[in-house]
């Protein structure tokens, strides 16, 4: 029994280094910031996972407690990694992105980063304004 | 009463459980922090975000999480595999413009959110009238295929779950 736990708890080590790896290598063979973005915005979310699950399956095992701090570890990283990802993608739009290169919204408005229109996302409240 | 008390009665929930899993422990201090949190943050923060988010199915909600946790696993292995077999100049990377039907902006930013982590796309933008999301897809040699995709198995139940 103590063995099979050991394996699993191995393999699970060994998937979660894996990925990692695989994260890291894609931010150094893919060729442009965008398609960089992928890599560790997600390769790595099942390296970090797979790290966790071992980590609370061996507390449950072998120290005979519940570690609830992998939930948590895995619930921040879920809210902050997309966010991340957002701030970089708006980032990389503003410095080396034309509003020609992007698709058409198809609904007539300009994507939010390109339309002269939006500026008050600042410090500016929008309800300050007094209505005409 | 209760309502003055609680303005988020779900963020109240969540911030006495994040806090109790934190500190990992049930001592009656902890609980007691953990009742103060729920109801200081709410209370605080409720001038900013007056109304409730509407989560009208929680199941749902459930059921949803499940699905993404999913997709995730093999967002995972399908950019593994991208990365490590496919050559960079056969790699169709590219933006898409995806017209969404959602209107609550929790359930926009819920959807937004999940884009990102699932199968080879980021979540980049939004058009200025907040009814398109533009993403950028890794490997796309057929957009229309992932548009779909994201409507009818992300967006739909979004909109069971807020609208």
């Amino acid at each position: 029994m103590d063995l099979i736990v050991e394996y699993i708890l191995a393999a699970l080590l060994v998937i979660g280094g894996v990925f990692a790896i695989v994260g890291s290598f894609g931010l150094l063979k893919l060729p442009t910031t965008m398609q960089r973005l992928h890599a560790p915005t997600k390769a790595t979310t099942i390296g970090v996972g797979s790290a966790l699950i071992a980590s609370m399956a061996y507390f449950w095992f072998y120290e005979d407690t519940v570690s609830w701090h992998e939930l948590m570890i895995t619930l921040f990283l879920f809210l902050t990694a997309p966010i991340t990802a957002n701030f970089i993608a708006k980032a990389q739009l503003h410095l080396a992105v034309k509003a020609e290169d992007l698709p058409p919204t198809g609904v007539g408005t300009q994507w939010a980063t390109f339309d002269p229109e939006v500026e008050a996302v600042g410090p500016t409240l929008i309800h300050d304004r007094e209505p005409d | 009463m209760l309502r003055r008390l609680f303005p988020h009665p779900l963020l109240s929930l969540l911030l006495f459980a994040t806090w109790i899993l934190l500190v990992n422990q049930f001592k009656i201090g902890s609980l007691a922090m953990a009742l103060i949190l729920a109801i200081a943050i709410p209370k605080l923060t409720a001038p900013y975000w007056p109304n409730r988010p509407p989560l009208k199915n929680i199941p749902a909600f459930a059921a949803y999480v499940l699905v993404v946790m999913w997709d995730i696993v093999k967002a995972n292995i399908e950019v593994a595999r991208i990365v490590l077999f496919m050559r960079n100049e056969n790699i169709r990377s590219g933006w898409i413009a995806v017209p969404i039907d959602l209107k609550t902006p929790e359930a926009i930013t819920v959807l937004a959110g999940t884009i990102t982590m699932t199968p080879g796309t980021v979540t980049s933008d939004m058009s200025s009238c907040g009814r398109v999301l533009l993403i950028h897809a890794l490997h796309a040699p057929d957009p229309d295929a992932i548009i779909h995709d994201i409507k009818t198995r992300y967006e739909d139940r979004l909109k069971r779950i807020f609208e």
